[in-house]
């Protein structure tokens, strides 16, 4: 007999309009336009005053003592209230202009960094890597760190020729949705799941198993009178996903698993259509704890985009102007046969026209 | 155990740099809370071997569908503390904003219950709270409830909605993304508790084309704020920005990235042929003092992004050109846009199949016939340009026997005999 539980449920978001700051509860849909203070700050003009944003670096898996220096410096400066963005940058929102100076000052001993506003890269968005996923190719958080460790004069300045939006997926699952930024870290699995036939059995469901794998390459099979599964390794293409449903065939592969690269994503609608990424480098190898090829890859596109792109031409824009071949001329990266799509619509990607460039 | 009795010899490595160190925090948290430092051991482990030591499973808080994502490791004798270390999805505060006060509350069940560590925010817009055991994690949940915080989304349901900061801090806005969030979460909040779907189905909330909220790659349903009318221009303004700037400046990085070529500079003043503007925010963006969005504000409702798995990578497309979103009424047209996709593809749409999917599946044109919209040139970037079309006085029924209306020939379902019946020569 359950015992019957009284609770509270299907409770949906806390209501925001307590999370508001007062000016901004006055302004609520009525800003005018807002001005730029310089990297990470910002004045947002509404109809009775402005609203001050001091935007500042965060890990994103951050602790309770994190949190509580956080919100001790809200309390002191922004009357409490602060959000977080999109990319997982922490926004403290000020009343007072004086107290702007202050807070970063606290910010900085504290740490952090002030800036990813405008024409610079924002925090990386990234995945839950080794940290807490089951599928995860190499880890995100130190990866992040890493990356951005080498980055991060790009994010307290804003001497990029547009925003630049850095993401990192530790799988193909790609939770981190990296197929629309300027530059995604992509962590990759190389070699099929390997099926461990004694507990598959007990642990997996055979039809969701078979029904899991995109490329039908799962079959049933009867391995010493018991039910498992075969995989026909030709047509896999490690994305990981029976993984997921059956935890018998993991697909980690310390050997081979690694990173890849990819450029030219895009989001936003400003002059030219949202895009893919597109692959740069399909195999980095896999090395923690600081990713040394990883990290000079991808600093090497961000200089060479800096150094190149026309003010607001994003990644993938630059690289549309100067053609893919001058792409990888200029960034010395080779052109193999991984970088031709070999999937589904995969000649939409092959070149028409006789705009050769020299 | 004590902090210094950690050994971490390649983690340590992560504590220097100008970028905020997670392993300094976690490491001083790990004074605290054991967990976390075998947490951080057990990582120590995964750099070292290169191998992950998590493996997911399926627990529900009674009453509940999704909202918890289970992880056991395979360290567990090694590493008693993180054998069970399961995470809950909050609901976050739409916009992102909260009060001190508010997320100290949340501290503070985390420290009582879990770890102590969250991730503000996970890729589905929830709040994370790490590391709960099995008995933990329902207490945690209660104390949550109790607070008025409710359970995320996971699993084959709607997903929890995050969207942009909206008119909260955004001149730009379209439309109110943070009240629209809210309305979605807590009139479907059964559909994101009991997962019912073929799959996961997820909104995102941009106010305007910049789509902060990266709605148009990462959601099933983005809802993008654009407007009908002209671009507001302040002449003035455009004139002191024309002096500022340059002549030069202005049409090297205004009008001349214009994707129409529709905004011309005339001396000092901006004139746009705004028939021919698409909306897509680049003079606004960079003359924000100047222009701003008409005034006839809605949304654009897209369909179908989403990630490679499984069929490949997929941003969404244009399905209702503009929807306003201003009223009452407004509301509950676009909400019956949304039930009718959740029937038709609920009914046809296959297991693990997201809408986008199913849509290149069985083709936009019986999509649109099963929702109920006319097909409308602003949903494809051109016409067809291949003549294998399947005029429907002639096509066989499909889809349980309904009339075969718009058919796509590639991803035919199989031909049914008693589809035929009466009907063979």
């Amino acid at each position: 007999m359950a015992t019957e539980v009284e609770r509270k449920t299907d409770i949906g978001p806390p209501s925001y309009e307590q999370f508001l700051h007062p000016i901004i509860k006055e302004n609520y849909g009525k800003w005018k336009y807002h001005n730029n203070l310089g990297p990470g700050v910002l004045e947002h003009v509404g109809e009775t005053g402005s609203i001050f944003t001091v935007r500042v670096s965060s890990p994103r898996l951050v602790s309770t003592n994190f949190l509580n220096m956080i919100m001790d410096l809200a309390d002191k400066y922004s009357d409490g209230y602060f959000r977080f963005t999109s990319r997982n940058n922490i926004e403290f929102l000020l009343a007072n202009k004086d107290n702007i100076e202050p807070l970063k000052q606290e910010v900085e001993a504290n740490g952090l960094l002030v800036g990813g506003t405008n024409n610079a890269i924002s925090n990386i968005v990234h995945t839950q890597g080794w940290v807490h996923c089951h599928s995860a190719a190499t880890d995100a958080s130190g990866l992040v760190k890493s990356v951005m460790d080498e980055l991060a004069e790009y994010f307290t300045s804003e001497k990029l020729p547009a925003k630049l939006r850095v993401a990192v997926a530790c799988c193909l699952n790609m939770c981190g949705a990296v197929h629309a930024s300027d530059i995604a870290i992509l962590g990759v699995h190389r070699t099929p799941p390997k099926i461990d036939n004694q507990t598959l059995p007990n642990l997996c469901e055979i039809p969701t198993t078979v029904a899991s794998c995109p490329n039908n390459a799962i079959r049933p099979t009867s391995i010493e009178g018991k039910t498992t599964v075969k995989v026909d390794e030709d047509k896999c293409m490690y994305c990981g996903n029976c993984y997921t449903v059956c935890p018998a065939m993991p697909l980690a592969d310390p050997l081979n698993d690694g990173v890849s690269i990819w450029v030219g994503g895009k989001i936003c609608n400003a002059r030219s259509e949202p895009m893919f990424t597109k692959l740069a480098i399909p195999y980095l190898p896999n090395n923690p704890p600081r990713w040394p090829e990883v990290t000079s890859a991808v600093k090497k596109i961000v200089e060479i985009y800096a150094d190149n792109a026309k003010p607001y031409e994003r990644v993938g824009e630059w690289i549309n102007r100067i053609g893919w071949p001058r792409f990888f001329d200029m960034s010395g990266i080779e052109f193999t046969k991984y970088h031709l799509d070999d999937f589904r619509h995969a000649g939409t990607t092959y070149r028409r026209s006789l705009h050769n460039r020299y | 155990m004590p902090d210094n009795e950690l050994k971490l010899p390649l983690l340590d490595q992560l504590e220097e740099g100008p970028w905020p160190s997670f392993v300094k925090d976690l490491k001083e948290q790990a004074a605290r809370r054991p967990q976390v430092g075998q947490l951080l051991e057990q990582l120590e482990q995964s750099y070292e071997n290169r191998w992950d030591y998590w493996r997911g499973t399926a627990i529900n808080v009674p009453g509940y569908g999704g909202g918890i994502i289970a992880r056991y490791s395979d360290l567990g004798e090694k590493f008693p503390q993180v054998a069970q270390f399961h995470t809950i999805r909050v609901i976050e505060s739409p916009g992102f904003v909260y009060s001190a006060d508010a997320l100290r509350q949340l501290c503070d069940i985390s420290e009582e219950y879990g770890a102590g560590i969250m991730q503000l925010h996970g890729m589905t817009g929830d709040i994370l709270l790490l590391g709960y055991d099995n008995e933990k994690m329902m207490d945690a949940c209660e104390a949550l409830m109790d607070n008025g915080w409710d359970l995320g989304g996971s699993g084959n349901g709607m997903r929890t909605i995050p969207c942009c900061i909206g008119p909260a801090r955004c001149e730009m806005a379209c439309y109110d993304t943070l009240m629209l969030t809210k309305y979605l979460t807590d009139k479907y909040i059964g559909y994101l508790h009991r997962p019912e779907f073929p799959y996961k189905f997820k909104f995102k909330l941009s106010g305007c084309g910049n789509d902060c909220a990266n709605s148009v790659s990462r959601s099933d349903m983005p809802v993008i704020g654009t407007w009908r009318d002209d671009i507001q221009v302040d002449q003035e303004a455009v004139t002191r920005f024309v002096k500022e700037m340059g002549q030069e400046w202005v049409i090297g990085n205004v009008t001349s990235r214009c994707p129409t070529r529709c905004i011309h500079l005339n001396g000092d003043q901006i004139e746009i042929d705004n028939r021919n503007c698409v909306r897509c925010m680049h003079c606004i963006n960079v003359m924000h003092l100047a222009l701003a969005p008409g005034k006839d504000r809605g949304a654009t409702l897209l369909i179908g992004g989403k990630r490679t798995v499984r069929s490949g990578d997929m941003v969404a497309s244009v399905l209702v050109p503009f929807q306003k979103l201003d009223s009452d009424g407004a509301y509950r047209a676009f909400s019956g846009i949304v039930e009718r996709i959740w029937d038709f593809w609920g009914e046809h749409g296959n297991e693990h199949e997201r809408v986008g999917e199913f849509i290149d599946r069985v083709g936009l044109g019986t999509f649109l016939d099963g929702v109920g919209l006319e097909p409308d040139p602003q949903m494809v970037a051109n016409p067809r340009s291949n003549p294998f079309i399947k005029f429907e006085e002639y096509a066989a029924p499909r889809l349980d026997g309904e009339p075969h209306k718009a058919a796509n020939v590639l991803n035919r379902e199989p031909d049914r005999e008693e589809d035929y019946e009466g009907e063979q020569p």
